[in-house]
């Protein structure tokens, strides 16, 4: 597999550490209730096709947010999660 | 036999090599197949199972029967197909699955008890007693299984891996394959061409037709002259293209040396090709039709007997029947009589096909049997009522073609049924990016593959935004292809399908019958399919044969997954370059060699090298160098490396309220010039990593962080940065490799450090200070810090330098009475003060369990401070750090033992805790331990038992508070 690194440009899956669904982008705040902090590390969908990945480009630091399709493997975007809403 | 006067063979060069121990005499450009032929030698192999005689039946990657070891020892490579596999002077070959030769193999007693090894044999068979199936089944049917036999050697290290980029790749290069890469080339696209065969040309290079005039092998030529001049087209001979990926990606083997003696290139290369377009053309395979005896050697298909005639001027025998079921079979009775081989028959299964030459000619006649023992020498052929024998050495049989779909197939898309052309072919854009040409796409005349190769090629050259320059066609034949449909003749004695396997027409009727009937179902209950040709000759015949049983259709039946790889992949191929430092590479410390000169033993820690102790003479085992280390930092002055740990960056305005966001206690408070111990949690409340903060100026800190956790912590700091604080201005960056480090420690550090700095005045540090200096102009950074309880510092100075600091340490350290320490008694020294490493933060213990909890600060938010705080993780019930000390006359203790209330059972039920880390401590004469309780805080002075199952050691240990040595930090703080 390869990911386009907005940085870098198209690189081997190998350069990225992958860290699972981009819902943790959303912390909850500090005084959240025990079920925000449970769904928010533990609870996750599990969609037949596009999903939000997050992978981290190695070589250069940067954090990206992939949109990829869970159905054909297609990976349709790439953002680094500063710009990514969450 | 030899044909005289045929074949592209190169007379002017004789080779040989040995089958078996017998001189077989060959020419360059044939393979081992075809040199067997010219010597007659009709049986090539024993079948898997009853070990029938068998001969050869294809001329390609598609070979069920021929398969060989070359090689031995080391070089051995069991299960090669003697049809791909070229010769070279002095190559070594050897049959296989027989004992104690292929035509007298014992093993063919099998063949007398088929009738009791019928599909399900070993479902059936191989069910009781229980106790029987690991120590008498498995290893009985293990003996018999597999064909080749592995050296149980080590294989030489002597493959490679590559990667390529492209446009346009071409699987194949018959005239679709030539056809579109010439057009993909011409319109300036990256072209590679990858072929599996050793010559370029796919099935031009074994017929006799013209092309464009010139001969199929001249044609080849002229267009390779054209594409191997191009500078944008990469030509890949012997390269299997073996399976489909995502993103356009394709696995493809070359076989780089295996077709000359060994010498300095690689055996075989494992690439990884990533092709914006592709285009599939790689040809059709011929299959047989299942009839009575039909794997005598002898029986072959017919496109592969027109193979060997005209391509290695060679045959089976003096005389030859030719049957099948579309034209393409008459080219081989034609091209036999014209190399002056005796045509006894020419069967066609049309009622209504005609004949050009003069032949006995059996329009809708069939063959019901063959006769021979370890080759042919008759068979029996009915035409209308007439049924009679034909004696003949060989009969050259055809089914019909199957399109080569396999890499169309391989992520998901299933090939469809055709009834005019009685085959599977790939639906549209099988594969992202691919598109199917030529024979592989249901064509199968030249000038029809010559036509859609130049179609895909245009449509590749559009897709990636470049002008078409469609080549012209040349003239070529254009036979139209009709089939009727041929797969079995029913009659007395075994029809075979799988030749590798010994599957027959009768088991997949029994898989049907016993309503195994899906082909996935009839597969696995009859093997067919599952053997190293993956069943590339026999598959479609037997879905025929279970459609017959089930009374569908072929259509409706079916096919299995088509899964990669399209042949059989060396695992040291796939593998190459991944084995011991491949797989691990070596990471060392700039003062490295200067370690090893000392002759101190390395350890591994991570992929890092580090020195465990530097032994004196005289000194017989560690534990010796490690005490005398361990004294020494506690007496007078030690000197050790600690480059590997993680050093981090972190700069900006926010760089401080950044820290108080990943560490649980406060970092923006710390003062310019000052240290601070700091705690990482994980979002789940559980610790993460520990080390220190220094603040070199007010937006300029330096992190470290544990050797192992270097990596995650700097990846942490970035998702912080990035995806939850992105507001905050500030860089982070890793300068691991940017610094080496050492740790002086011991009573005499600080007169060691001054007389090693510029200005002495520099080493006056107060415990937990900071300072940046320099050591002969160089700029380092002095840290009054301690792992060891002793008064200690830390320097870190640009790596290019370490080594001359190392050995300037060391040298001031002597003359103070000092010398270096390694990671034992490093290890030592901190569990004597029960500081922590990733034994205690073994990513389940919280700071609450590692006492630490002080460390939470309540007045900010901070990664994991919420879930820190669920009931689950504090509390009477969670396992504590404590100190242990044997009681009484105690051997020894052990890590990883488990913890016991005195005089209970020593049982799962009764654990109390377990031992992290334990060391002899030379300072205090007695054994050590860290050690997780059950409520440890509260029960200091508690007497435990202490078991290791595993090494049996038992003793009587006394809890305590983990730091066992100047509980105050006096020494320390000095």
């Amino acid at each position: 597999m390869r990911l386009t690194c907005p940085h870098c440009g198209e690189r081997d899956l190998r350069e990225f550490a992958a860290r699972g669904s981009a819902v943790v982008l959303s912390r909850p705040s500090a005084g959240a209730s025990a079920e925000e902090w449970a769904d928010y590390l533990h609870i996750r969908d599990n969609p037949a096709g596009e999903a939000r990945d997050l992978f981290y480009h190695t070589p250069c630091g940067l954090w990206i947010e992939v949109t990829r399709s869970t159905i054909t493997h297609a990976v349709i975007a790439a953002r680094p999660v500063r710009e990514a809403k969450p | 036999m030899r044909l005289e006067g045929r074949g592209q063979i190169d007379r002017d060069h004789p080779v040989r090599f040995t089958f078996d121990g017998r001189v077989i005499d060959a020419f360059r450009g044939d393979t081992v197949a075809s040199a067997l032929m010219a010597n007659d030698i009709r049986v090539v192999g024993r079948s898997f199972k009853y070990h029938r005689p068998r001969g050869l039946y294809s001329a390609g990657s598609d070979e069920p029967n021929a398969l060989v070891t070359t090689g031995r020892g080391r070089d051995a490579l069991p299960n090669v197909r003697a049809t791909m596999q070229e010769v070279w002077e002095g190559l070594d070959v050897t049959s296989q699955n027989r004992w104690p030769s292929l035509t007298r193999d014992v093993g063919a007693i099998n063949d007398l008890f088929s009738p009791f090894l019928a599909a399900g044999f070993y479902y059936k068979t191989f069910m009781w007693p229980r106790a029987f199936w690991e120590r008498v089944y498995e290893p009985l049917i293990r003996r018999a299984a597999g064909l080749g036999r592995l050296s149980g050697e080590a294989a030489r290290d002597a493959s490679e891996k590559a990667f390529a980029h492209c446009d346009v790749l071409v699987i194949g290069s018959g005239p679709a394959g030539l056809m579109a890469a010439l057009t993909a080339a011409r319109a300036g696209a990256d072209v590679i061409l990858a072929e599996e065969d050793s010559h370029m040309g796919g099935r031009l290079l074994s017929e006799t037709d013209t092309i464009g005039g010139l001969s199929g092998p001249q044609w080849v030529g002229s267009v390779l002259n054209e594409l191997t001049a191009l500078p944008n087209v990469r030509v890949m001979e012997r390269t299997t293209v073996t399976g489909a990926y995502d993103q356009g990606t394709y696995g493809a083997l070359e076989r780089v040396s295996l077709h000359r003696p060994p010498g300095r290139a690689p055996r075989e290369c494992f690439w990884r090709i990533a092709a914006t377009r592709t285009i599939l053309a790689a040809g059709a395979l011929e299959r047989g039709v299942a009839f009575p005896g039909n794997d005598r050697p002898g029986v072959m298909l017919a496109s592969a007997l027109r193979t060997y005639v005209n391509r290695w001027g060679v045959a089976p025998g003096q005389s030859a029947v030719v049957w099948g079921n579309t034209d393409t079979a008459h080219r081989t009775a034609r091209d036999l009589a014209s190399a002056g081989i005796h045509v006894a028959a020419v069967i066609d299964a049309r009622a209504d096909a005609t004949t050009t030459g003069d032949w006995p000619f059996y329009p809708g006649g069939e063959v019901l049997s063959t006769q021979g023992r370890l080759g042919l020498k008759g068979l029996q052929v009915r035409h209308g009522r007439r049924e009679f024998t034909v004696w003949t050495d060989c009969l050259a049989v055809s089914g019909g073609w199957n399109p080569s779909v396999h890499l169309a197939s391989h992520i998901g898309s299933r090939p469809v049924w055709r009834d005019d052309i009685q085959a599977f072919v790939a639906g549209p854009e099988p594969v992202p990016g691919m598109d199917v040409a030529g024979a592989a796409n249901g064509i199968f005349d030249t000038a029809g593959c010559l036509a859609d190769g130049l179609r895909a090629g245009n449509v590749a050259v559009q897709a990636i935004g470049l002008e078409t320059h469609s080549p012209d066609l040349p003239d070529a034949e254009a036979t139209p292809y009709a089939i009727t449909p041929l797969w079995e003749v029913e009659g007395k004695g075994r029809a075979w399908l799988d030749l590798q396997n010994d599957v027959t027409t009768k088991d997949v009727r029994l898989a049907a019958q016993e309503n195994f009937r899906s082909p996935e179902h009839m597969k696995r209950y009859t093997t067919q399919g599952m053997s190293p040709d993956q069943g590339k000759g026999s598959n479609v015949t037997a879905l025929a044969v279970l459609a017959a049983a089930t009374g569908a259709t072929v259509a409706a039946t079916g096919t299995t997954t088509y899964r990669p790889p399209f042949v059989p992949v060396t695992i040291s191929a796939m593998g190459a370059g991944a084995k011991g430092k491949g797989f691990a590479p070596e990471r060392f410390t700039p003062a490295h060699a200067a370690a090893v000169e000392l002759g101190a033993p390395m350890i591994e820690a991570g992929l890092w090298y580090r020195p465990s102790f530097f032994p004196l003479s005289g000194e017989r085992v560690w534990r010796e160098s490690c005490d005398r280390e361990v004294r020494m930092v506690r007496e007078s002055v030690g000197v050790t490396e600690v480059s590997t740990l993680g050093k981090i960056e972190v700069m900006g305005p926010d760089a401080g309220t950044f820290l108080d966001v990943v560490y649980t206690n406060t970092m923006s408070s710390l003062a310019v010039g000052k240290v601070r111990y700091g705690l990482m949690l994980r979002e789940d409340g559980h610790v993460m990593d520990d080390g220190t903060v220094a603040r070199l100026s007010e937006d300029r800190f330096v992190l470290t962080t544990t050797t192992a956790a270097a990596a995650e912590v700097m990846r942490h700091l970035d998702f912080v940065a990035q995806g939850l604080r992105p507001g905050l201005n500030l860089r982070t960056v890793s300068v691991t490799e940017q610094w080496a480090q050492f740790a002086v420690a011991g009573p005499r550090s600080e007169a060691l450090v001054r007389s090693i700095l510029d200005d002495p005045a520099a080493g006056v540090l107060p415990f937990m200070g900071c300072t940046e200096a320099s050591i002969s102009g160089t700029g380092v950074r002095v840290f009054r810090i301690s792992f060891s309880g002793e008064k200690g510092y830390e320097i870190a100075i640009p790596s290019d330098r370490g080594e001359a600091l190392w050995r300037l340490l060391l040298a001031h350290a002597r003359m103070l009475g000092g010398g270096p320490y390694g990671l034992e008694a490093l290890n030592v020294l901190r569990i004597e003060k029960g500081f922590l490493t990733h034994a205690e933060m073994n990513g389940r213990s919280t700071a609450f369990d590692l006492g630490l909890q002080g460390m939470m600060s309540a007045k900010k938010d901070f990664i994991g401070k919420a879930l820190a705080a669920r009931p689950g993780l504090l509390g009477e019930t969670r396992e504590q750090l404590v100190g242990l000390r044997p009681v009484g006359a105690a051997r020894m203790l052990t890590a990883g033992a488990y913890l016991f209330g005195e005089g209970a059972a020593a049982t799962r039920e009764a654990q109390q805790g377990f031992t992290t880390s334990v060391a002899w401590s030379p300072t205090l004469d007695t054994f050590l331990g860290l050690a997780f309780l059950v409520n440890g805080r509260a029960r200091h002075g508690e007497r435990l038992r202490m078991v290791d199952h595993m090494r049996n050691v038992e003793a009587l240990v006394e809890v305590g508070p983990p730091c066992a040595f100047d509980p105050d930090g006096g020494r320390m703080r000095g």
